[in-house]
C-alpha cells in the first residue's frame, strides 16, 4: 500500500513542479525563512528563561495523586507563611536524578529537589547541592540516624521530612486461624511461614526483584545477621541469601518472588495468596482500601533471639540544589525548613503513614497512629544504604541484584556473592 | 495569509524580470530557492540526528560523569569505557541475548505473520473485521503490554499458567522466573507484539500480486505450495526485504518490553544491549560506559540501514 501511494506521489510531482518552476519556488523562500527565525527564536527564548522573583520551584516525585495532594496543600500553606508562591513539579522518581542533572546543565534547576536518599550522594558528590546548615536549618530534635540519612560525608544536604523502613505485615485472620504466633526469628519465620502455606496461599511474600526493590528488602537480612555492603562475599552475606533460598525451597515463597517489585508483593497479601510478607508503610494506605483485611505489623525477625533487627532507612530528602542565587537559595531554605518543620512533618507523616523525621513529631505520632508503634522503633535503628559507599551504591545494589537472582534461580549463594562482590569492585 | 500577500505581490515582479532576462541571477535564484527547500529537512537531520550521534560518539571517549553535568569538563580518556565495557561480564551476554531476541523475533513474527496475510488474502466472511481485531497488540503501548503479560505470565496467578493446568498440560512452567525461560517468554510476547505489523505489511504485498499469476499458475495445475514458493514468494521479495529490515531495526534496540516485562532479569538473564546502555546511563550515571553501548546498537542498525538503502535503490531502479 505504501509503495503504492510513494509511486502516485512521483509521478503527480514532477510536471506540477516544472508548470510553476521558478516563479513558485523563488516564493517559497520567503516563508521557509520566516519559520526558521521563529523556531531558532522559540528555541532560544526557552533556554534564556528568566526566574520569577515570588516563585519558586520544587521538583518531587509526587506523581500519585494523593502524595501530590498532600504536598502541594503544604507547599501553600509554607508559601502564604513566607508570602511566595511555591510552585510543586512532579516526575516519576527514577527521572528525578537524570531530570536534575540535564536542569544542572542547562542551568535551570529548580529551587529545591526532593531526591531519594539513597540518590542524593550522587548529586552531592558532583557538587549540586549547598549545606543546608549554612541555610540556617537546624538538625535539633532530629535523630543522629536521620540526619547521617540526609548527609554525605559528613555535610548535611539533605532534610526529611518522613522516613520509612521495612516490615513484617501479617493478616491476623489467617494467623489467629491457623493458631501461629507472629515470628521474631527466623527459625520461627521459617517454620511458621511453612506452616501458614497452603493451596493457593504461600506463608510469606517479599520482593526479590531485579531493581532496587529487590536490594532494599534483602538488607534487613544481610545487616541483622551481621553483614555488609562493603563485603558481598563475606559469609554472613552468604547466610542471609542461604536463608532467602531456604525460605523458596521449602516453598514458603512463590518462585516469581524474583520477578516481584514491592507493590506486586503488597498485591499479592492483599488477593489472600500470601499470609505475611515484607513491606513498607507506603502500603498501609493500599491496604487500608480493603476493609475486610485485618492486618498487623511486627519488626522483621532477626538470626537469633536478641539480635537487633537492622532494617533500611527509607525515604525522601528536600535539598536546595546550588543555582548560585544566593538570595534565592535563602528562601528555599526557609521553605524546606518550613516543610520539614514539626508541624509539617506530623502532618505529611499521619497522612503518608511514614514515621516523621523530627523526634517530637515522632512522639506525638506513636500516640495517633499505635498500630504502626513498632515501625517508628524500626526506624530508630535502621540504617541508611548509602552511610558506607556513598555514591557507590548503584554499583553495588546492581551486584546484589543480579547475586540474589541468581541465587534463588539455582546457583549458589557463595558463587553468585563471590561474583557480586568481584562486579562491584570493578565496577563491571 | 502570509501566502497570499507573497502572491498578490509577485505578478508585478515577474513581469520586471521578465523585462530584464539575467540568465546568471536567475540560476542563482534558482539555486536560492532549491536549498530553501532543502534547509528545513538538512538542519532538522543536523540538528536531531546528526548532533546526537556525534555527541553520542565523542562522550563513548570521555570520562563523562554527573560532575560533567555542573563544570562541563568530561576528560577524554581514550579507549577506557571502551574496553571497560568489553571486558565486563554483562556485555558478551547483553550481545547474545539481543542476537537470539532479534532473531526470535523476527523469525517467529514474520512466519505468523505472512501465514495471516496469506489467510486473509481469501475472501471470506467476517475477514474484514477479524483483520481489524488482529492489529489490537499494535494499538496497544509497549508498556502497557508488558505490564499485562507479565500478570498473565505469573507462575502462580497468571493465567497462561491457570489455562495450562486446565487443559492438562504443565500447569507451572517459570515463565518470567527462570533465568533459562525468560528470554523465550520475553521473545513469545515480542513476537505477539510483532505480528500486526508484519501481517499488514505483507497483506498490502500480497494484494498488489496480480490475481491472473495465481489463475495461470492453477491454470498449469501448480499445487497451492508450488504457487506459494513460484509465485507468491518471489514477487512478495521486495516487500519482505522491508518488513525484515524495518522489523530488525526495532527489535535491536528493545527496552520498554523488558523494562516492564523483566527489568532485565532474573539474574540478567534478558538483559539486552538497550537495557545495558539503560542501566549504564541511567542507574549507575556512568554515560561514557553507556554511549560505548548505545554506539555498538547504532553500528548494527546502521549496518542494516545501508542494506535496506541498498535494496531499495536496486528496486528502484
Amino acid at each position: 500500500m505504501s509503495k503504492r501511494f510513494t509511486s502516485l506521489a512521483l509521478t503527480a510531482h514532477p510536471p506540477a513542479a516544472t508548470r510553476h518552476g521558478r516563479g513558485r519556488s523563488h516564493r517559497a523562500v520567503a516563508p521557509f525563512a520566516a519559520v526558521s527565525v521563529l523556531v531558532a527564536g522559540a528555541a532560544l527564548t526557552g533556554c534564556g528563561q528568566q526566574r520569577d522573583a515570588g516563585v519558586y520551584t520544587v521538583m518531587n516525585s509526587s506523581t500519585d495523586e494523593s502524595y501530590h495532594r498532600w504536598d502541594a496543600e503544604a507547599m501553600a500553606r509554607c508559601g502564604e507563611q513566607l508570602g511566595i508562591t511555591i510552585e510543586q513539579q512532579s516526575v516519576p522518581a527514577s527521572q528525578v536524578m537524570t531530570k536534575a542533572l540535564r536542569m544542572a546543565s542547562s542551568k535551570s534547576l529548580p529551587d529545591i529537589v526532593q531526591f531519594d536518599a539513597s540518590e542524593m550522594p550522587t548529586f552531592a558528590d558532583a557538587g549540586g547541592l549547598v549545606d543546608l546548615r549554612t541555610l540556617g536549618l537546624s538538625t535539633e530534635d532530629i535523630p543522629e540516624g536521620i540526619v547521617d540519612f540526609g548527609s554525605y560525608e559528613g555535610t548535611y544536604y539533605g532534610a526529611a521530612r518522613s522516613v520509612n523502613t521495612l516490615a513484617l505485615f501479617y493478616n491476623k485472620d489467617v494467623l489467629d486461624k491457623a493458631g501461629v504466633e507472629v515470628p521474631t526469628t527466623w527459625a520461627q519465620l521459617r517454620e511458621s511461614a511453612e506452616q501458614l502455606t497452603e493451596g493457593k496461599q504461600y506463608g510469606l511474600a517479599l520482593s526479590a526483584g531485579g531493581a532496587e526493590d529487590g536490594v532494599f528488602q534483602f538488607t534487613p537480612f544481610m545487616w541483622s545477621n551481621g553483614g555488609d555492603e562493603t563485603e558481598l562475599d563475606s559469609p554472613r552475606v552468604v547466610e542471609a541469601l542461604d536463608y532467602w533460598k531456604g525460605l523458596l525451597k521449602d516453598g514458603s515463597l512463590s518462585k516469581s518472588t524474583v520477578n516481584w517489585t514491592q507493590a506486586d508483593v503488597n498485591d499479592q497479601f492483599m488477593a489472600g495468596n500470601a499470609a505475611m510478607m515484607i513491606n513498607g508503610p507506603w502500603q498501609v494506605e493500599t491496604l487500608n482500601t480493603d476493609k475486610s483485611l485485618h492486618w498487623g505489623i511486627a519488626p522483621i525477625p532477626v538470626p537469633e533471639a536478641g539480635d537487633d533487627s537492622v532494617g533500611p532507612l527509607g525515604g525522601a530528602v528536600l535539598t536546595v540544589p546550588d543555582t548560585g542565587d544566593e538570595a534565592r537559595e535563602r528562601t528555599a531554605g526557609k521553605i524546606v525548613a518550613c516543610l520539614a518543620s514539626e508541624k509539617e512533618q506530623l502532618t505529611y507523616a499521619l497522612n503518608s503513614w511514614m514515621v516523621p523525621a523530627n523526634a517530637k513529631a515522632a512522639a506525638v505520632w506513636r500516640e495517633r497512629v499505635p498500630e504502626l508503634d513498632s515501625l517508628a522503633d524500626q526506624v530508630a535503628v535502621a540504617r541508611s544504604r548509602t552511610a558506607q559507599l556513598g555514591a557507590g551504591w548503584s554499583s553495588v545494589s546492581l551486584a546484589l541484584q543480579s547475586a540474589f537472582q541468581s541465587a534463588l534461580t539455582g546457583q549458589s549463594s557463595e558463587t553468585a556473592l563471590k561474583r557480586a562482590q568481584q562486579r562491584a569492585t570493578s565496577g563491571n | 495569509m502570509t501566502t497570499s500577500t507573497v502572491t498578490a505581490q509577485t505578478p508585478a515582479e515577474a513581469s520586471k524580470t521578465a523585462a530584464a532576462p539575467d540568465p546568471a541571477r536567475l540560476r542563482h535564484r534558482r539555486r536560492l530557492a532549491q536549498w530553501g527547500f532543502v534547509a528545513p529537512a538538512v538542519v532538522f537531520m543536523l540538528l536531531f540526528f546528526g548532533y546526537p550521534l556525534v555527541r553520542n560518539v565523542v562522550m563513548s571517549f570521555q570520562h563523562y560523569t554527573p560532575k560533567t553535568f555542573f563544570t562541563g569538563e568530561a576528560p577524554f580518556n581514550g579507549t577506557d569505557n571502551w574496553s571497560d565495557v568489553f571486558q565486563g561480564a554483562l556485555f558478551g551476554k547483553a550481545l547474545w541475548h539481543t542476537l537470539v531476541f532479534t532473531a526470535g523475533s523476527l523469525l517467529g513474527q514474520f512466519c505468523i505473520g505472512l501465514a495471516l496475510a496469506v489467510f486473509f488474502s481469501r475472501r471470506f466472511p467476517l475477514n474484514g473485521v477479524l483483520r481489524s481485531l488482529i492489529l489490537l497488540p499494535w494499538l496497544v503501548p509497549m508498556v502497557v503490554s508488558g505490564i499485562v503479560w507479565r500478570r498473565i505470565l505469573d507462575q502462580d496467578t497468571g493465567v497462561l499458567n491457570s489455562f495450562l493446568e486446565t487443559v492438562g498440560i504443565g500447569g507451572s512452567t517459570p515463565w518470567l522466573t527462570s533465568p533459562e525461560m525468560a528470554l523465550v517468554s520475553v521473545i513469545l510476547v515480542n513476537i505477539w507484539i510483532g505480528i500486526p505489523f508484519n501481517m499488514v505489511i505483507l497483506y498490502g504485498g500480497l494484494q498488489e500480486i496480480p490475481r491472473e499469476l495465481h489463475e495461470a499458475a492453477a491454470l498449469d495445475g501448480a499445487s497451492a505450495w508450488r504457487t506459494f514458493r513460484s509465485v507468491t514468494l518471489p514477487l512478495l521479495k521486495p516487500v519482505v526485504t522491508v518488513v525484515l529490515v524495518l522489523g530488525f531495526m526495532s527489535t535491536v534496540k528493545i527496552l520498554d518490553l523488558i523494562l516492564a516485562l523483566t527489568d532485565g532479569g532474573p539474574a540478567d538473564a534478558t538483559q539486552t544491549l538497550g537495557t545495558l546502555t539503560y542501566q549504564n546511563s541511567f542507574v549507575q550515571l556512568d554515560f561514557g560506559a553507556g554511549a560505548v553501548v548505545g554506539n555498538v546498537l547504532i553500528l548494527i542498525s546502521a549496518v542494516f540501514a545501508v542494506f535496506y538503502l541498498r535494496v531499495n535503490r536496486t528496486e528502484g531502479k
